[in-house]
Order: C-alpha cells, then sequence, then structure tokens
C-alpha cells in the first residue's frame, strides 16, 4: 500500500473515533458540535505524556481519555441544561474555547504548534479504532444503550421507567469526550505535528457529517460515514477545481434522499438481541 | 378485596399543585388500598392528569404529601419514584418513538445494578429480563410485533405496547391514563378482564378513566375530582347518584 | 511621564472602541441573519457564513469597477438574497419536518459549494480594496474616524431600523412573529409558512451579504476565508443578544466587538477568542434571553 493510501487509511480511523464520539453523545439526544475540543485535549495531553514525560503510547492515551473524559462530565452537567440547538452552539463555543486555549499555551507550542511525537503506523491507529468500534457495537447490545435510546425517544419518560437521565447524559458526554482524545492523541501520533488550528469547528463538523451521513443510529454507521468522508473527496479528483463543491452537491443530495443517513438500527434489529432461550 | 391488616399502598394527604395563579389542584386526598382497582373521575381540566404527575414526580407538590407504602415520596424525582414500584401509561401514548417494541420490554424492567448485566449484550447478560419480556408479549398479544419501531405500529397496538412497558416493569402500583379512550366494546372488555387478572396477580390499579360504564363495572372505589378538588368518593354505586357528581358533568359530553 | 502615558492610552482606548464598534456593527447584521432563520424555524443556517463572504465578493467586484458604493451595497445584497432563498428552496423546505441535525449540514453542504464557487471566481488570495477609499478620515482631537467606518455603522443602523420597522410594523413582519411564537398555532391562524420561510430566508440572506460588503469596507480587504471565522463570532453574538430579540443583537453586536478589540490589545487573540465564546456559554447557561433580559423561553415539563 503506497504511503498516500496508507496515510488516508489512518484518517479513516481516527475520523471514526471522533465520529463514534459524537454518536456516543447523540445517542442521548444531545448534539455536540465540539467535540474537536475532546480531541484537542487528547493530542496535546497525550503528546505532552510521550514527549516531556517518556510515558509509552499506551499509557498515555489511556491517561488522555481519562482526562478529556473528566472535562466531558463537567461539561455534561451544564449541557443538561440546554436542550437542541442550543446546546449545538454551547458545545461549539466549548470547542473554540479549547482550541483559543491551546493557542495561547506557549508550554506546548501555542500558534507555532508541538512537535517530537514517535510516529505510529495505520495499523496502529486502525489497532485503537478497531478496538473502540468493536467495544461500542457490543455496547450498543446492552441494556444501558437501550437506556441511552430511550433518554434520547423521550427523556421525561425515560424518568417514568426508572432511568436516572442525568448519569445516563452525563455519562455519555464523558464517554464520548474520551474516545474523542484517543483520536486526538492517534492524530498527534500519526501526524507527528499538531497546532490548535487542527482542532477547529471543521474537524467538530466532519465527526458530525460522518455520524449523519453514515446513518446516526448504529455504530457502523461511523465506519462507513468516515470512509466516504476520507474517500469520496479522492474520487472525485474528476472534477478538479469544482472537487469541493462537488462534495457539497453530494452531501446535499444524500440528505434529501435519505435522511437517516446509510445505515440504519431498524436493518440489525434482529441480529441485535438474539435472546439465549432457557 | 381491601386488606384490612395491611397499611395502604398510596395515600395522598391534602395534596394541591400551583401554576402561578393558577390551583390545578386543591387539598385533594385520597387513599388506596392494596389489590384495589381505584378510579378517578371528573369531567376534563379537573386535575387527574395533573394528579399522576405529582404522584409520579414529574410535579413537586405545592402542599401537602403523597406516601407509598408508608414512604414519603413527594420530594424524590420521578426515576426513583418508579424505582419503588410505581409505573403509569400516558393519556396520549408516549412511546420511544425509535425503539421496537422488544426494546422497550427490556429497558422499561426493574432497575439492576449490576454494572455486567448493564454493559453486556442482553441476550448473554440477563437471559431472566429476556424471558420476563417474552412473558409480558405473550400476555398482550403482542409477539407479532416484536420487532417493529414503535412509530410505525397503529394506534391500538401502540396502546397495548404501552400497557406492556408498564407492566413489564414489575410494579406495586399502576397508574394508567385513560386506558380505553378510543376504544369499542369487545375492546374495552378486553381490557377489564385484563385489569382484572392483573389484580388476582397482586397488582394495584389506579385509572382515570371517563368512560363511565367501564369505571362502573370495574373499580371498587371512585373519587371524583372537579377544579381541582375532590368533591366526592365512595363505591361506584354510590357515587354515580351524587347530586355533586352529576352536576359536574352537567353539560360534558360523555 | 507615566501621565501621558496614561492619556495616550486612554486615546488608543477611545480609538479602539471605534474600531470596536465597527466590527460589532457587522456583526450585528450577521448575529441578525442567523436570529431571522434560527428564531423562526429553529434551524442554524451554516450557510450564512459562505453567504456573507460571497456578498463580500460581489460587493468588492462593483467597487473594484469603479462603480459607486450604494450599488456595492446593493448588488452584494441582491446577489445573496437569491442565492439564500435557492437554499431554502432546496436545503430547508424538502427537509423541514426532520430533526435540525438535517437542514443544517444540508445548508452546509451549500456553504461548501459557495466557498468552492468563490475560489474558483476570484482565487484564494486576498484581494485589496482600491486604498483611495480609506483615505477620508474625520479628526476628533486625537481620535480618527474613517469615512468608511460612518458607512459600515450608518449602513447597518438604517438596515436594522429597516428590520425592525419590516417586523414590528408590517404583515409579514407580524406572520414571522406569530411563527416563531408558535409554529402550529401560526399555522392554524393560516399563515403560509412554506412563504413565509422563504421569507425569512431571503432577509436574513440580504442581512448576510450587508454585512459582507461592509466589512470589506472594514478591512480593506477581502478572503475566501472570512466567512467562518466571522460566522461563529456572530452565533456568539446572536446568542448574547438573546437569539430572536432584534434590538439585543444590535447591543451585543458592537458590545462583543469592543470586548473583542480590548481584549486583543491587552491579551492577544486567543484570549479574545476563549473570552467571546466564553460568555456565550455563560448567556446560554444563566441568563438565555440574552443580556436584554426579557421573558425566558423556556418551556416546562409536558407530560
Amino acid at each position: 500500500m503506497s504511503t498516500y493510501y496508507a496515510a488516508l487509511f489512518a484518517d479513516v480511523g481516527i475520523l471514526l473515533l471522533g465520529a463514534i464520539s459524537v454518536y456516543i453523545i447523540l445517542a442521548t439526544g444531545q448534539l455536540s458540535l465540539g467535540n474537536a475540543g475532546f480531541m484537542a485535549i487528547g493530542a496535546y495531553v497525550a503528546s505532552y505524556l510521550t514527549v516531556k514525560i517518556g510515558l509509552p503510547l499506551m499509557v498515555a492515551l489511556l491517561l488522555a481519555a481519562v482526562v478529556a473524559g473528566a472535562v466531558g462530565v463537567v461539561i455534561g452537567f451544564p449541557a443538561l441544561r440546554l436542550k437542541g440547538i442550543y446546546l449545538a452552539m454551547a458545545t461549539l463555543g466549548f470547542g473554540e474555547m479549547v482550541r483559543s486555549f491551546f493557542l495561547n499555551l506557549e508550554s506546548m507550542g501555542g500558534a507555532g504548534g508541538f512537535h517530537g511525537m514517535a510516529h505510529v503506523s495505520p495499523v496502529y491507529v486502525w489497532g485503537w479504532a478497531g478496538s473502540i468500534l468493536l467495544l461500542v457495537t457490543l455496547l450498543e447490545r446492552s441494556r444501558v444503550w437501550l437506556e441511552m435510546c430511550a433518554v434520547h425517544d423521550d427523556e421525561t419518560v425515560a424518568g417514568f421507567i426508572g432511568l436516572n437521565t442525568t448519569v445516563i447524559k452525563v455519562s455519555a458526554f464523558g464517554f464520548g469526550a474520551a474516545v474523542a482524545a484517543i483520536a486526538g492523541g492517534l492524530f498527534a501520533h500519526h501526524h507527528i505535528y499538531i497546532e490548535p488550528g487542527n482542532f477547529g469547528f471543521e474537524r467538530s463538523i466532519d465527526f458530525v457529517l460522518a455520524v449523519i451521513l453514515g446513518g446516526s443510529t448504529v455504530a457502523i454507521g461511523a465506519l462507513v460515514g468516515a470512509a466516504l468522508l476520507v474517500f469520496l473527496p479522492e474520487t472525485l479528483r474528476f472534477f478538479a477545481d469544482w472537487r469541493l463543491a462537488a462534495f457539497g452537491v453530494l452531501l446535499v443530495l444524500v440528505l434529501l434522499v435519505r435522511r437517516q443517513g446509510l445505515l440504519d438500527r431498524a436493518m440489525f434489529m434482529r441480529s441485535i438481541f438474539k435472546a439465549r432461550r432457557a | 378485596m381491601k386488606g384490612p391488616s395491611a397499611s395502604p399502598l398510596l395515600r395522598l394527604i391534602n395534596v394541591s399543585k400551583h401554576f402561578g395563579g393558577i390551583k390545578a389542584l386543591d387539598g385533594v386526598s385520597c387513599t388506596v388500598e392494596r389489590g384495589q382497582i381505584v378510579g378517578i373521575i371528573g369531567p376534563n381540566g379537573a386535575g387527574k392528569t395533573t394528579l399522576f404527575n405529582v404522584i409520579t414526580g414529574a410535579y413537586r407538590a405545592s402542599g401537602g404529601d403523597v406516601v407509598f407504602e408508608g414512604e414519603s415520596i413527594v420530594r424524590l424525582p420521578p426515576h426513583k419514584i418508579a424505582r419503588l414500584g410505581i409505573a403509569r401509561t400516558f393519556q396520549n401514548i408516549r412511546l420511544f418513538a425509535g425503539m421496537s417494541v422488544w426494546e422497550h420490554l427490556l429497558v422499561a424492567q426493574p432497575h439492576t445494578e449490576v454494572a455486567l448485566r448493564r454493559l453486556l449484550p442482553v441476550g448473554w447478560a440477563d437471559p431472566a429480563a429476556c424471558r420476563r419480556a417474552d412473558e409480558v408479549l405473550a400476555l398482550l398479544g403482542l409477539e407479532d410485533v416484536r420487532w417493529r419501531i414503535a412509530r410505525t405500529l397503529p394506534y391500538g397496538t401502540q396502546r397495548k405496547v404501552e400497557m406492556a412497558r408498564a407492566l413489564t416493569a414489575n410494579p406495586k402500583l399502576l397508574l394508567l391514563d385513560e386506558p380505553v379512550a378510543g376504544m369499542n366494546t369487545d375492546e374495552a372488555a378486553d381490557v377489564r378482564a385484563l385489569l382484572l387478572r392483573l389484580r388476582e396477580n397482586g397488582l394495584t390499579i389506579l385509572l382515570i378513566e371517563h368512560d363511565m360504564t367501564f369505571v362502573m363495572n370495574l373499580c371498587d372505589y371512585l373519587y371524583v375530582l372537579d377544579f381541582g378538588e375532590a368533591i366526592a368518593d365512595g363505591p361506584p354505586a354510590v357515587v354515580r347518584h351524587m347530586p355533586r357528581v352529576l352536576d359536574a358533568y352537567l353539560g360534558e359530553e360523555d | 511621564m507615566s501621565i501621558v502615558g496614561g492619556f495616550a492610552g486612554c486615546f488608543v482606548l477611545l480609538q479602539q472602541l471605534v474600531n470596536g464598534v465597527t466590527l460589532g456593527s457587522v456583526y450585528t447584521l450577521i448575529a441578525l441573519s442567523f436570529s431571522l432563520v434560527m428564531g423562526i424555524l429553529g434551524v442554524l443556517n451554516l450557510a450564512i457564513a459562505e453567504l456573507f463572504m460571497f456578498g463580500a465578493y460581489l460587493g468588492f467586484s462593483v467597487i473594484a469597477r469603479g462603480l459607486p458604493l450604494p450599488l456595492a451595497i446593493v448588488t452584494g445584497m441582491a446577489g445573496t438574497t437569491i442565492i439564500a432563498m435557492v437554499i431554502e428552496k432546496i436545503a430547508y423546505e424538502p427537509l423541514r419536518d426532520m430533526p435540525v441535525i438535517a437542514p443544517m449540514l444540508s445548508t452546509l453542504g451549500f456553504s461548501i459549494i459557495l466557498q468552492n464557487l468563490a475560489t474558483n471566481i476570484w482565487g484564494s488570495d486576498p484581494l485589496q480594496l482600491p486604498p483611495e477609499l480609506f483615505d477620508t478620515r474625520f479628526s476628533m482631537g486625537t481620535i480618527s474616524i474613517g469615512a468608511m467606518q460612518l458607512v459600515v455603522i450608518g449602513v447597518t443602523i438604517v438596515l436594522v431600523a429597516l428590520l425592525a420597522f419590516i417586523v414590528q410594523r408590517t404583515a409579514i413582519g407580524r406572520a414571522l412573529r406569530a411563527v416563531a411564537e408558535n409554529r402550529e398555532v401560526a399555522r392554524l391562524l393560516g399563515v403560509r409558512a412554506g412563504r413565509l420561510t422563504l421569507v425569512a430566508f431571503a432577509l436574513s440572506g440580504a442581512l448576510a451579504g450587508a454585512a459582507g460588503v461592509l466589512i470589506g469596507l472594514h478591512y480593506a480587504t477581502v478572503t475566501p476565508y472570512i466567512g467562518v471565522e466571522t460566522g461563529l463570532k456572530a452565533i456568539a453574538v446572536m446568542v448574547v443578544g438573546g437569539t430572536t430579540r432584534i434590538w439585543g443583537a444590535l447591543l451585543a453586536g458592537p458590545l462583543i466587538g469592543i470586548l473583542e478589540v480590548l481584549t486583543v490589545v491587552y491579551g492577544g487573540a486567543p484570549v479574545r477568542d476563549f473570552t467571546v465564546y466564553g460568555i456565550m456559554i455563560l448567556i446560554l447557561l444563566l441568563r438565555p434571553q440574552g443580556i436584554l433580559g426579557g421573558a425566558s423561553t423556556e418551556q416546562g415539563l409536558r407530560v
């Protein structure tokens, strides 16, 4: 595989994780337009730990995930007070705040960026991406995920059937943040150079796009969406200077034609719940 | 039917609920004994659903107390009240639109604290839950629509699913908000039979209903609300003749 | 010496205030542009940022040909209005019953198209406006304000007043407010939501286009990338002003503009962004109806 395609392949893995981070939070009915902020936290924390402290990458990634997860939980509480588009705007603001925070952080390079990370191969990236995808796919078949779906569909009634919606929603933020952080750490160590501009609004929107296009009700959808977003512009090379416009047109078309995204939870319903009969 | 030795399952003591200047409930008291089927009737806007909302914790009572199994629940959040064993249905059906019937019956089951059972795939980790869901499906004749997504179901089936969801929680007290609204006589008879069976199995039921025939034929005891006040109570045979009750319903379409 | 320094600092401050108000005026217009669509439809129209950019280029093209300034503004507005209506028909209307993400992402698709279009037509290098435009300055003591800055502020005030007039005094404005208040009831009362959203999009496009032309006058350059940066800030302005309040946006724009300019002087660009978005989040959490206050539109538990 040529290095160019190898790099694209890695990008899909990283975008997949970012998409999953949005997916997890979206599953509870919360739209987050700021997950690039969690990605940034993961990237910078992981890079700091490997470059300046010398920790092994796996440990650094896990610690970065914990840090971001904690931030996610902290964000999750005020997020409870906001609904729909207002929450989306607040998360957008959060993402921008994180970006400008790192822009200001001279000890990690500020605007000049940070480097010194050891390079990891696309295979390593996919080791993480694949594992987390598998984990989430398994989780989708659990009671916890059903509770998240219930909160998504009708938060009030979810309370009436005994679900602690606060814990569910806040945990989703934490979990999503952790996954985004791993995406960030992997990004940092694959591209071996990071700067705050990598983690702006466009990145957050890319995550959301991947989820919505690929299918916002199943984790596998994130994979389809990520692959689409990375490889589609490649196949649109034919359009030369109008490549991006073609992508925009395609995006509008897909949304018009298949609203729920390409894949759909209902498709997998029967296989999800193969009960073991006594 | 009444168990004189057991304390009442549910007691409302002088419950009030204000919304700004509006008194939705004003000093309502009622008692539900274990194993009873108690009805709450009254004209539209009398505050019946508000009463349910106060009992289930959706609204915080402005005054008074709600006592369930001897413990005051008036300050508890809805999910804690649900876990104590109170389940409800809604006047306007509120299912989880994107979830299948089967998923409804799994998610509404009694809460389990065992982390592994909640995080691992349901089929492997909690066969008991699956069995229970199967039973409720069978009880309500919903096996055919097990995999159907709630929003695609016809109205009557949705009502059944809502009932199934409430039952799957294994409640001690079931609150039903207009369970036979829009049903014909046969369907209502089915519901009546079901509720009687459930009572035989130890379930206590509190229901709101407009259909007088249904209520008269089923309930052990009735409370009548009008303008947020409890204006009368008693066995159906007595209540139906009370002048105050007839007054309240005057002009009401039935 | 420090006293002199103090005075000089004061004048710098006042000068910055003028810059802040000018920048803020542009923010106000874009914020209103977002808020028209948000308030009525609950949708975040992500294409507004690029409409704004497009307006800037259209205005630039007119000015570069030596044509008068008013024509530039009108052309910019007209162009973006038309595009906005196209977007309404294709990106919003078919998706209007879906959760807000869908139309939002659809408008994103359009913003991508617009950006590509602009880059292909005008190139991706910054374009400079003719410098002679910016020679005229008026001095009040040691503060000078450029003629162009006055134009920006003046045009903004006129447009906002016009918008306020439309919304508060005309039939269509009443209809817009009705729909913003409660879609279902408005529909029952016979308001034709379809035509109305077209009007909302058109007005929003016009404002974005005007803002675009004006920002060109303020900064004297246009690039294809001004959309996103300014757009996000404008969302913050909209929120601070109280999402659907016209006068709130008029107040919040210059406020944020001044805040931005001051924090850059005293802290640098990252502090600026951090502060602006921080305030936006605080308002969302603590005072969602914006700085002007008024009734909260939060709905209680509905069972």
